[in-house]
């Protein structure tokens, strides 16, 4: 279904024009009339699928591409993240991956023509023991040797960049410094869904949502059905009917072990929730993004005036996205152990995300044992950030059939070679 | 909250337990091969339905159980004793 006008160039003339001939705006993206085959199938319509979608057409030329979501777009973790970017990894392979997503994020408001509001607020990861300091030490040094801006500064600095912080020593957990890395920030994660959405569906991309996939079908492998090592992907089957495709990519994130599953890859992940929560809207106070390892938080306030406070994943894998008392109780202990000041302030609402959880706190990308099967999945609690590099580099190794540099580290036989890539200590608050 | 049914302790919260994840069967060490021993330590079916998992009494009687729980709606069913395959008495 073609649309007049589409997609209507967004620019603050426009706004006015359309504002004085009061004419509607055409729809983002179009509602694709149901294809049998595809070049390329995308099961995930979140920040990573539609990225490697929106790559896979503007650099490589490959838009024959459908994006399949068994709900709407960004309905999964690309809405339910805390909308935190940063690149001061612990690894000189994460810093690299995720210093090139932050280059992306930077100028995705030109390139996609929308504005996903990004806020280079600053981030501070605060240290309240000695180890923690050294791990924070140990962390800028490996930034800087990539030229990342990151440095570990003291309480003093700290209360300066956060007045609200309790830096007091007679603290449950004194803050002793914090890793503070200037290029980090927030963004609207909606935005750069639909930024992504609109930009693929612009080049030909077809968004097919409430198109849950029921199985893969493959041919010539060892396992049931030719399904699982040695097998081909042949396509998938959806409720609304069979695609065929030579390459199925899987972002499914939190769901990615039942995906992989179907076409009969066993993945080294286990599916947790990771609640979050949001207050009611005060005024600006608290300028940067503020981490806290050992009270399991992270907090930032919105342009809207909220405070946006994430945890660490729930202990107990689960499918199940409900929230728990525990989690709201836990949170506001710690986070008043920060900033005593906002004991007030009300929680407006409480929801969870589920995560993919690997042993290493690195990604799964690139390959798998069945051919044409690729996967971008593992992405735990740190997905949202890297969704753009993800995109490019997942576009990179469809498109030339060989896996890209930047992601060679995360591919999945690592796990069977046991090149394990260790991020635990700066990609997760619960440890 | 999800109550946990200690084989000693009864029913427990989750939060007086250690969650220790997946059951499978530990491969022999002497005979396992690279990938058999690498397949055991990383790779889990990680089901949306029923899973066969471990959990560890920390705060309470210290003794290791299986349950079999939905991943979904968190139901149960009742606990099995490390190396019973019947279930265990409660």
């Amino acid at each position: 279904m073609a649309l007049r006008n589409h997609p209507a160039k967004y620019s603050a003339f426009g706004l006015v024009r359309r504002g004085l001939r009061k004419t509607n705006w055409p729809r983002v993206w179009r509602e694709p009339d149901w294809k049998s085959s595809y070049d390329v199938i995308i099961i995930g319509g979140g920040v990573h699928g539609l990225a490697t979608a929106y790559y896979l057409a503007a650099n490589h030329g490959i838009t024959n591409v459908a994006v399949l979501d068994k709900a709407y777009l960004g309905s999964g973790g690309s809405g339910r993240n805390t909308a935190i970017v940063r690149s001061n990894y612990l690894t000189p392979e994460g810093v690299a991956f995720y210093d090139r997503s932050l280059d992306l994020y930077n100028t995705m408001s030109v390139d996609l023509n929308l504005n996903v509001m990004f806020s280079e607020r600053g981030h501070m990861t605060l240290a309240h023991t000695d180890s923690a300091l050294r791990t924070m030490n140990w962390r800028a040094e490996v930034n800087k040797l990539q030229k990342i801006d990151s440095s570990v500064i003291g309480p003093d600095e700290i209360k300066k960049l956060a007045p609200s912080l309790d830096v007091s020593t007679n603290t449950r957990y004194p803050i002793l410094g914090a890793l503070y890395h200037p290029p980090g920030g927030t963004i609207r994660h909606d935005a750069v869904v639909w930024g992504y959405a609109r930009g693929a569906d612009a080049q030909g991309v077809d968004l097919h949502q409430k198109t849950e996939v029921l199985d893969i079908l493959c041919e010539g492998g060892d396992g049931a059905d030719g399904k699982g090592a040695g097998a081909t992907v042949t396509g998938v089957r959806t409720r609304r009917g069979d695609i065929s495709a030579p390459i199925v990519v899987n972002c499914t994130a939190g769901w990615a072990s039942t995906i992989a599953g179907m076409a009969g890859v066993r993945l080294p992940i286990t599916t947790h929730p990771l609640q979050a929560a949001v207050t009611e809207p005060v005024k600006a106070f608290l300028p940067t993004v503020v981490v806290s390892g050992s009270l399991h938080v992270y907090v930032s306030q919105t342009d809207r005036g909220e405070l946006v406070f994430g945890a660490s994943v729930d202990p107990v894998a689960t499918y199940n996205m409900g929230g728990t008392l525990e989690f709201t109780e836990e949170l506001a202990g710690h986070v008043l152990e920060l900033m005593p000041g906002i004991s007030k302030m009300r929680l407006l609402r409480q929801w969870a995300g589920l995560c993919d959880m690997t042993p290493d706190y690195s990604p799964v990308m690139g390959p798998t044992p069945v051919e044409g099967f690729y996967v971008d999945v593992g992405w735990g609690t740190y997905g949202f950030k890297a969704g753009p590099v993800s995109g490019e580099q997942m576009a990179a190794c469809v498109a030339n059939r060989a896996t890209p540099d930047l992601i060679k580290p995360f591919e999945l036989s690592r796990f069977t070679e046991g090149e394990l890539v260790g991020e635990k200590g700066a990609a997760a608050v619960g440890h | 909250m999800l109550l946990v049914p200690c084989p000693n302790c009864g029913p427990r919260n989750a939060a007086d337990l250690t969650y220790r994840g997946e059951s499978h069967a530990r491969p022999d060490p002497n005979t396992a091969t690279r990938e058999e021993w690498r397949t055991y330590l990383y790779l889990r079916d990680n089901p949306s339905g029923w899973l066969r998992e471990s959990w560890y009494c920390s705060s309470g009687c210290r003794t290791h159980f299986q349950i079999e729980r939905h991943t979904f709606t968190g139901e149960l069913r009742e606990p099995l004793l490390p190396g019973s395959k019947t279930g265990g008495e409660s």
